[in-house]
């Protein structure tokens, strides 16, 4: 399923084009354009409700969406059942309450989808969920159930889970919004080493210490639009909307 | 009040001697005018009620013997029970054929044993063969005509075999109907919700006893003619449509216990419907609703003993039988005790294992 064509190198990740979404009568997101290269990282923020969340989910069509056309990898999204299952294979995603299956243990979690979708043998999915979990630092867990684990660890557990299906793109949604303080570094750290390895990512969080050492680009949304999109550098120093201004204003204090 | 060693225990942990049931009694029965007077009142009632009953089926009963002419001490006469005991097992199953009913109830147990203790190597073979090959198995032995076994019909069958193997059927069959209608019944496709609300409530809506009837009296005048199947399976197939819409309710409540993020989360990691279903959320539901299921299925077990309306004579119907027997007149009494008796046993031997099942399966720590 790899799309490894040198014609296709600089084709984007994902290509996303005049997205709109309406929940019944209200319009979350308006005429979204958003375009991730390969390799590219990613932040996205902005108050709650201005749609940054639906808009990730979209990506791997947690989120129906009403118009537009949404390109991952070079699979187009659609109504296509077959072409969802293989778009979501491709893509990654951690979430703000881990979501770990309280059944399994540690290794089973892991293991669980690169067996069945991707038709590993249970030694070799084995070999790669130890191989993640040494990376986030927790193989001495791989036996316990999530219910023993921190919210951090869990949160780690989530991050390896999904990098056992050796995902393309990386999606994060507020993965640091459920724990607490003193759990969160644990995590971004995780996240920044998986950055410097050059994997391509999206990130829903309020963390600026961390979008400013990984991010590539940032976005802001507010409203269902993207109001600002820029360098790191350009986006903290000098936004140009006001409403970027209020924003950064008010969470970096 | 302070006749108790209180000045030993101002710093030390409560400490258990001698005296701890007493202190039991005072604390849990005796902490109150209103607290006696019911403990005392319980006793009394448990004092008039108890030693009599002792007396009567244990010390003067009447255990040996083959008529009731040994019955003289005024005590139970679980004589009657005894002679007929080979009845209520078998029904009317032929005597030098019971083997078959025996041999196939040690393969059952055989199978089923090792699949529920924990740490059995072989159990998904085991599986295979009590719900693929053992039904075969067990079909060809109890109703014969193959491998030379004479036919022994269906309608010679009854007692405790019939009570099994109708409650075995019932709760095999009704757990993956179930699973499945609680399943079609959140589908997002209208046409498969709808049939399956539609079923649920139908069922639900309709006594056992009901279904039964038009099993066995209204169905056959639709058949062709010719086609006639016969009653047991009927009874059967009456049995498991009736249950699963239960199942399914139970399964239902389970299946909506589970946080969204699970579903989502299988979503992401590209798991299609039935693996998302089958490795993530049922494991999940399923456990939470043990109770209900185990509930469930005892009281489908009880509920066998209806299909007696339709002529088929389980344990019950055949305990019953046995009072219109002129020589046997007047024990009633003693084969509905040991009527009741065999189906405590039954009911809460399920229910223990499903208590041991629930705790060897909490794994999630959620507090």
């Amino acid at each position: 399923m790899a799309h490894e064509d040198p014609a296709s190198t600089n084709a984007p990740m994902v290509d996303i084009r005049g997205l709109n979404k309406w929940f019944g009568a209200f319009h979350v997101l308006k005429d979204i354009d958003l375009r991730v290269d390969k390799g590219q990282r990613i932040v996205i923020c902005g108050p709650s409700g201005s749609g940054k969340s639906t808009l990730i989910r979209c990506i791997n069509r947690l989120e129906t969406y009403q118009q537009g056309q949404i390109t991952v990898d070079g699979i187009e999204l659609g109504e296509n059942l077959r072409n969802i299952e293989r778009v979501r294979r491709e893509v990654g995603m951690v979430f703000q309450h881990f979501n770990l299956f309280s059944h399994l243990t540690v290794l089973e979690n892991c293991t669980l989808a690169p067996i069945w979708v991707r038709k590993q043998s249970r030694p070799e999915a084995e070999q790669t969920a130890l191989k993640y979990l040494e990376r986030v630092r927790i193989p001495e867990q791989a036996d316990k159930y999530p219910g023993q684990l921190s919210g951090g660890q869990q949160q780690r557990v989530a991050i390896a889970r999904s990098l056992c299906m050796s995902p393309r793109i990386m999606l994060f949604d507020e993965p640091t919004s459920a724990l607490d303080p003193e759990m969160i570094k644990e995590v971004l750290d995780v996240m920044i080493e998986l950055a410097e390895e050059g994997m391509t990512m999206l990130c829903v969080t309020h963390e600026m210490g961390f979008a400013r050492t990984v991010a590539d680009r940032m976005i802001f949304m507010d409203e269902g639009r993207i109001v600002e999109s820029a360098e790191p550098d350009t986006f903290f120093r000098n936004p140009r909307h006001d409403r970027t201004k209020e924003f950064l204003g008010q969470i970096l204090g | 009040m302070s006749t108790g060693p209180r000045h030993l225990s101002t710093n030390t942990p409560p400490f258990h001697c001698y005296l701890a049931p007493l202190t039991w009694v005072r604390a849990n029965l005796l902490s109150g005018p209103v607290d006696s007077v019911l403990t005392l009142l319980a006793l009394y009632l448990l004092w008039i009620g108890i030693p009599p009953f002792i007396q009567w089926a244990v010390i003067d009963a009447d255990w040996v013997g083959n008529s009731r002419d040994q019955c003289t001490s005024g005590g139970a006469c679980w004589v009657f029970v005894r002679v007929r005991l080979n009845q209520f097992l078998y029904g009317a199953y032929p005597a030098d054929q019971q083997w078959r009913v025996n041999l196939g109830l040690l393969l059952f147990v055989f199978l089923l044993v090792p699949l529920m203790l924990r740490r059995v190597p072989y159990k998904r073979i085991l599986a295979v063969l009590l719900v693929v090959v053992y039904p075969v198995v067990a079909y060809v032995l109890f109703y014969g005509g193959l491998l030379e076994l004479p036919v022994v019909e269906t309608h010679q069958w009854g007692g405790l075999m019939l009570t099994l193997i109708l409650a075995v059927v019932g709760i095999v069959l009704s757990l993956p109907f179930g699973i499945l209608l609680a399943l079609g019944r959140r589908s997002d496709l209208p046409v498969i919700r709808a049939a399956c609300v539609t079923y649920i409530e139908l069922w639900r809506g309709v006594p056992l006893i009901t279904v039964l009837f038009m099993a066995s009296v209204m169905l056959p005048l639709f058949f062709p003619e010719g086609f006639n199947p016969d009653k047991l399976l009927r009874a059967m197939i009456g049995i498991v449509l009736f249950q699963s819409a239960y199942i399914a309710e139970v399964v239902r409540g389970g299946l909506q216990a589970i946080p969204k993020g699970q579903y989502e989360a299988a979503k992401a990691l590209g798991l299609g419907y039935w693996q998302t279903m089958g490795l993530v959320i049922l494991p999940q539901a399923l456990k939470l609703v043990i109770p209900g299921i185990v509930n469930t299925f005892i009281a489908l077990f009880k509920d066998t003993t209806l299909v007696l309306i339709i002529g088929l004579f389980d344990l019950l119907g055949k305990v019953q039988q046995a009072f219109n027997d002129p020589e046997w007149l007047g024990y009633s009494t003693e084969g509905y005790l040991f009527a009741g008796f065999v189906f405590w046993a039954f009911c809460f031997s399920i229910s223990r294992y499903s208590q041991a099942l629930e705790r060897a399966l909490h794994t999630d720590h959620r507090h």
